[in-house]
C-alpha cells in the first residue's frame, strides 16, 4: 500500500474514476454509457442530480474512454462556470468548435472513437437564458457531427426546449453503504485507520456527497495524521457538534429570554457559523415530533428570512437573537407579528 | 509596547490557548506543503496570532522582518485601467493585506497581487518552499465577484503562492472557496483560559494580583482575550498596588452608549428623541462602527426590560441592522431603531400603568 505522503493533488482528482463502470450506484446511467461503448453512438445527455454525486466523472470518463488521450484533445470541449460563458462564447466558441466536421469512424489504439464531437458544458444551469436559447439552433444543426452533455444541480433552470432535446439521467445521492466502501478504498490506499463509527459519521456530515466527504477525509488526515476520531472530523468539516445544536434548541424552548442570549452569545463566542447553525437547526426543528405543525411552519419562515438578512450581510448575533426569539414565541404561543 | 504585542506569542510552541490547534499546523506544515488555510471566529479569539506564528514556522525568522507599504497598482479593466492604492504587510515571503479597503475594486487587488506573486517566484535552492503565502484579512467582507474570481485564481496559482485567509464569520465566505481551503475554527477562549494568560503576565511583569480580580477582568472582557490583556494594562496604570475590589474601567464608547440606553429608559419623546441622535452621532463620528453600537445599545436595554418586551424589542435590532446593512446612512436606522423602541416602551408603560 501507498506510504503516508500527501501530494498535493487532492484526492478528489486522483480517485475520480476513469472508467465508467467504476461510478457508484448510478446503474441506469453506466449501463446506458457501456452499450454507447459498443455501438458507438449516443443522443444528447443531460445529468443532472445534487453535488457529489459523479455527474462530472460520469461525463469525463465515458469521453476518455471514447476517444483515448490522443484524440481527446481534438474532440472534446469542456466548458464550466468559472470560464466567460455568456452569449459571446455560445455564438463563436461552441459554434465554431461544434461546425467543425470530423473523420469517419476508425478505431484507434483500442478506443471506439466514433465520427462525433463532445462538447461539455458543466454547471449549465447558471448559464444565462439568452445563451441557452442561442444553443437551441446550434444543437440541431451540428447534430450529426456533435453531441452535448450537459450537466446541471437544477433541472429547473434548464430551458424546456434544450431539456427535450436532451436524454435525461437523474444523479442519485450515494447510499451509505457504497460511500462507506468508498472512503474505505481510499483510505487503504493512502494509509489511514478509521474506526466504523467515524466512517458513518462521515457519511452522515456530507449528506450523499462524496466529494465532500472526501475533501472533509484530506482535510482531516493532512491536520492530525493517520488515525482521526469522530470529533477532530467534525471539527474540520464545520459542522457543529449535535450536543451544542440541541442545548441551543433547548433553551430556546423554555421561556427564559436571557438563558436563550447567553446561548446565542455562546454560539458566536466559539465561532461556529450561523448559516450552518440555522441549517441544522432546521433539521432539529422539522423532525422534532412534539411541535405542532403551525409551530413549526412558523419557525421555518422566520429562519427563512434571517438567512435572507445573513446572505445580505446582517450581523450574525442579531439575526440569531431574533430567530431564538420567534422559535420561543412560536412554542409559547405567543402572537407572531408586532405592529 | 503594548503588552498585547509584548506577550503575542511569537511561535507555534508558545500559544497558550489553542495549542492543540497550533500542534497540529506545526504538523501540517513540517510535514509537506501546506494547503490554503482559511482561519474563522470571533475577533480577539487570537486569529492573526496563530497566522503570525504560522508564517515564522514556514519561513523561520525572516518572516519577522515586515515593512508597510503603500503601493499603487494600475489595472487593466477591459476598455480603461484603475488606479488602486492600498497599504499593504510584506515581507519577502508573505503579503498581507485587507482587500476590502478597495471597496468595489477588491477583484482587481487580488488577482493582480496573486498573479504579480506567480512572476517573481522565490528562488530557494535550499528549502523546498517554491511558494509565497497571501495573506488576506476580512475576507468575509470581500464582494462576491472578488470571491468568484479567487476561486480559479486560487487552483490556477496554487503552485506559486498559497492563500491564508481570515475572517469573522465563515457564512459569508462562499461555498466554493470554503471548500478549497482547510477550515480552521479559532474559538473564543474561556474565561479560564483567559485568567491563566492574565496570571502568566503578572507573574511576568511582576505584579501581585488579587485573588479574583483577573477573573473579574475575564468575565468583563466577553472572551476576547485581546481586550482583557488591554484592561489589565489599564487598570496597571490606573492603580498599582491592586486592590481586590478596584473597579475595572469600561470603554468609554460603552459608558456612552449605556447612557443613551438610560436616557430613552427615562424620557420617551421627539425632544429626547433629538438628544440621542446628538450623542448617536457623536459616537460615529469617533468611529464606533454603527452596527456595533446598536448591538451594544440592545445588550444595555435587555439589562432594563421586562421579558415580554425583549423579544418584541431584539426582533426590531435585527431588523433595523438588517436595513442598516442594505442602506447607505446608518444614522437614519439606528434613530429609527431608538425611535420604535421609545413607542414600544411608551406603549407598555401607559398600558401598565395607565
Amino acid at each position: 500500500m501507498a506510504p503516508l505522503v500527501q501530494s498535493s493533488q487532492p484526492w478528489v482528482e486522483k480517485y475520480r474514476p476513469k472508467q465508467v463502470k467504476d461510478v457508484a450506484q448510478q446503474d441506469e446511467v453506466v449501463r446506458v454509457l457501456t452499450n454507447t461503448l459498443e455501438t458507438s453512438n449516443c443522443p444528447h445527455m443531460l445529468f443532472y442530480g445534487p453535488p457529489g454525486t459523479g455527474k462530472t466523472t460520469t461525463a469525463l470518463a465515458i469521453a476518455h474512454q471514447l476517444f483515448g488521450p490522443e484524440l481527446y484533445k481534438s474532440r472534446v470541449l469542456e466548458l464550466n462556470a468559472s470560464d466567460d460563458r455568456g452569449i459571446n462564447v455560445v455564438r463563436t466558441k461552441i459554434k465554431d468548435f461544434a461546425a467543425v466536421a470530423v473523420g469517419s469512424a476508425q478505431r484507434q489504439g483500442g478506443y471506439p472513437c466514433p465520427p462525433f464531437k463532445i462538447i461539455i458544458l458543466d454547471e449549465a444551469d447558471s448559464m444565462t437564458e439568452d445563451a441557452q436559447n442561442a444553443l437551441r439552433r446550434t444543437m440541431e444543426t451540428y447534430s450529426k457531427v456533435t453531441r452535448f452533455f450537459f450537466i446541471c444541480n437544477y433541472i429547473s433552470r434548464i430551458i424546456e426546449p434544450l431539456a427535450s432535446r436532451c436524454a435525461k439521467f437523474r444523479f442519485k445521492p450515494l447510499s451509505e453503504e457504497i460511500m462507506i466502501s468508498r472512503v474505505l478504498h481510499i483510505c487503504q490506499e493512502e494509509g489511514l485507520n478509521l474506526d466504523p463509527e467515524v466512517l458513518s459519521t462521515l457519511s452522515s456530515i456530507s449528506q450523499g456527497d462524496l466529494r465532500r466527504a472526501i475533501t472533509y477525509l484530506q482535510s482531516a488526515a493532512r491536520l492530525f495524521g493517520s488515525s482521526i476520531s469522530k470529533i477532530e472530523l467534525i471539527s474540520v468539516s464545520g459542522v457543529i457538534p449535535e450536543e451544542v445544536v440541541k442545548s441551543f434548541f433547548a433553551a430556546c424552548r423554555g421561556d427564559n429570554f436571557d438563558l436563550a442570549n447567553k446561548e446565542v452569545n455562546n454560539v458566536i463566542a466559539e465561532g461556529y457559523p450561523v448559516s450552518q447553525m440555522l441549517s441544522q437547526l432546521f433539521e432539529v426543528v422539522v423532525e422534532s415530533d412534539d411541535i405542532s405543525d403551525e409551530q413549526k411552519a412558523r419557525i421555518c419562515k422566520k429562519m427563512g428570512e434571517a438567512d435572507k438578512r445573513l446572505v445580505d450581510g446582517a450581523d450574525e448575533y442579531l439575526q440569531l437573537l431574533d430567530v431564538a426569539s420567534s422559535v420561543m414565541r412560536a412554542m409559547c404561543n405567543m402572537p407572531e407579528d408586532f405592529s | 509596547m503594548l503588552w498585547v504585542d509584548k506577550y503575542r506569542p511569537k511561535t507555534l510552541d508558545q500559544a497558550m490557548v489553542h495549542q492543540d490547534i497550533a500542534q497540529n499546523l506545526k504538523k501540517l506544515v513540517s510535514e509537506q506543503d501546506c494547503p490554503h488555510l482559511l482561519f474563522y471566529g470571533p475577533s480577539g479569539s487570537g486569529k492573526k496570532t496563530l497566522i503570525i506564528a504560522l508564517l515564522r514556522q514556514i519561513f523561520g525568522p525572516s518572516a519577522d522582518k515586515v515593512k508597510v507599504e503603500n503601493r499603487a497598482w494600475k489595472v487593466d479593466a477591459g476598455s480603461r485601467t484603475i488606479d488602486i492604492e492600498l497599504t499593504t504587510l510584506s515581507s519577502t515571503n508573505h503579503i498581507e493585506l485587507n482587500p476590502s479597503d478597495a471597496g468595489f475594486q477588491d477583484r482587481y487587488i487580488v488577482q493582480e497581487i496573486i498573479k504579480e506573486m506567480a512572476k517573481n517566484r522565490p528562488i530557494d535552492t535550499k528549502g523546498k518552499k517554491g511558494y509565497k503565502v497571501l495573506v488576506l484579512n476580512e475576507v468575509d467582507k470581500l464582494s462576491r465577484e472578488a470571491q468568484h474570481s479567487l476561486r480559479r485564481t486560487m487552483e490556477k496559482y496554487s503552485a506559486y503562492c498559497r492563500l491564508i485567509l481570515c475572517c469573522n464569520s465563515s457564512s459569508k465566505v462562499t461555498e466554493a472557496i470554503r471548500s478549497r481551503c482547510l477550515n480552521v475554527r479559532i474559538n473564543a477562549p474561556t474565561e479560564e483560559q483567559i485568567m491563566k494568560v492574565l496570571e502568566f503576565i503578572g507573574k511576568k511583569e511582576g505584579l501581585q494580583l488579587p485573588s479574583g480580580f483577573a477573573a473579574r477582568i475575564a468575565e468583563k472582557s466577553n472572551r476576547s482575550l485581546r481586550r482583557s490583556i488591554l484592561s489589565l494594562e489599564t487598570c496597571r496604570v490606573q492603580q498599582y498596588p491592586f486592590t481586590s475590589n478596584q473597579a475595572i474601567p469600561p470603554m468609554d464608547w460603552e459608558e456612552y452608549v449605556s447612557e443613551i440606553a438610560s436616557d430613552v429608559m427615562k424620557e420617551q419623546s421627539p425632544k429626547r428623541l433629538y438628544q440621542v441622535r446628538q450623542k448617536l452621532y457623536e459616537l460615529l463620528l469617533n468611529c464606533i462602527p454603527p452596527e456595533i453600537i446598536l448591538k451594544r445599545l440592545l445588550y444595555e436595554l435587555l439589562k432594563k426590560l421586562d421579558a415580554e418586551l425583549k423579544h418584541e424589542v431584539c426582533h426590531w435590532a435585527a431588523y433595523y441592522e438588517h436595513r442598516m446593512r442594505l442602506g447607505q446612512k446608518a444614522i437614519f436606522h439606528l434613530e429609527a431603531f431608538v425611535a420604535k423602541f421609545m413607542s414600544i416602551y411608551k406603549g407598555f408603560l401607559i398600558a401598565a400603568f395607565g
